[in-house]
């Protein structure tokens, strides 16, 4: 069984259809995926731009991390969950959507760059928690979650743009990377 | 009162940036990913103060060292949400005039505005001693209400109509 054929099954099923055609329950979850954005990604944002340097440069870097990290924790499982049910709701079109795998491939690198940092720089950060501005490596770190983080937001919101979907002629470009070929007629 | 603002709305709408936005086929969606960035921007730079008002997040800082070391991002993730709004409404003023969710977003970023650049400034720029808690805990609860209400009326916007 394919994914392709996957999305086809889920979207067959009795909660989808529900989620899908409801008037309030769709729009409601996509708010609360995008206000969730001010609790999980502000907050991250914030960690980085103090491992650049450019705010809370008098606080400790693990201190900052650790009080800031619970709260992080909570809206990234609010965000996935919600995402994971507009997926839910929408399998096909979104499996078969640039945007959407540009983001999932995006989300992937963001957790590989903060796995890589936590496991990396950040275990000898007691060396460099008082510094203003963090180690080179940890700079990066940073830099690349900020980078990644806004390509997730804008891709994510790209979604809903029908410009390149499968229904429609496409380039051969899109039609690969949107494994158009897999889309149910 | 909201009738005489009628022609306001329609001098927007067909106002050369209106139109421009209106016309091209990715404008409005740059325009408004562009917003959404500032969205996470404004929504750290908030959070991190109302916070520690109620008590959680960096509890080791002063409210004063937090506030101020957020204003400047507070600041620059308004003028961004501000003109990229402006941006967005003028190539939808029509509909926006008759849109109950951008009437309540206005009256609530109005709100929210004058709430944190009065109230709240004063309160977490304050000496910590001259300031109860119990005081604290209120103000970044009305805040983050007034906040939240600009966010998801602002959502809201793009389900009505």
């Amino acid at each position: 069984m394919s994914l392709s054929h996957l999305c086809e099954w889920l979207a067959s099923t009795r909660g989808s259809i529900a989620l899908h055609e409801s008037l309030y329950m769709y729009p409601l979850v996509e708010s609360v995926h995008v206000l969730t954005l001010c609790l999980f990604v502000g907050l991250a944002a914030t960690l980085d731009l103090r491992l650049l340097g450019l705010t809370l440069r008098r606080v400790p870097m693990s201190e900052v991390a650790a009080r800031l990290l619970p709260f992080m924790a909570c809206g990234f499982a609010v965000m996935i969950a919600t995402g994971s049910l507009l997926f839910y709701a929408i399998p096909v079109r979104s499996f078969h959507n640039v945007f959407f795998r540009l983001k999932m491939i995006m989300l992937v690198l963001a957790g590989v760059n903060a796995w890589v940092f936590h496991g990396g720089v950040y275990r000898r950060v007691f060396d460099w928690d008082l510094d203003p501005i963090a180690p080179k490596s940890a700079r990066i770190g940073g830099a690349l979650s900020l980078l990644l983080w806004a390509m997730i937001i804008v891709s994510g919101r790209m979604i809903a743009y029908n410009w390149f979907d499968c229904d429609k002629p496409q380039p051969a470009i899109i039609m690969w990377t949107a494994g158009c070929d897999a889309y149910p007629r | 009162m909201m009738m005489s603002l009628l022609p306001f709305f329609q001098w927007c709408e067909a106002s050369a940036l209106g139109n421009a936005i209106r016309t091209s086929p990715w404008a409005f969606a740059v325009i408004e990913s562009i917003h959404l960035l500032g969205l996470a921007a404004i929504g750290g730079a908030v959070l991190v103060v109302d916070l520690r008002l109620l008590g959680l997040g960096l509890r080791r800082q002063s409210v004063r060292e937090l506030a101020r070391e957020a204003h400047p991002w507070l600041v620059g993730s308004l003028v961004v949400m501000l003109s990229t709004g402006a941006a967005l409404f003028m190539s939808e003023s029509i509909k926006c005039y008759y849109s109950t969710p951008f009437r309540v977003k206005m009256t609530s970023l109005l709100l929210a505005l004058l709430f944190t650049f009065t109230v709240r400034r004063r309160v977490a720029m304050a000496d910590a001693t001259t300031v109860r808690p119990r005081w604290q805990r209120l103000v970044a609860l009305i805040s983050l209400a007034l906040w939240f209400g600009v966010g998801a009326s602002g959502r809201w916007i793009g389900f009505s109509g």
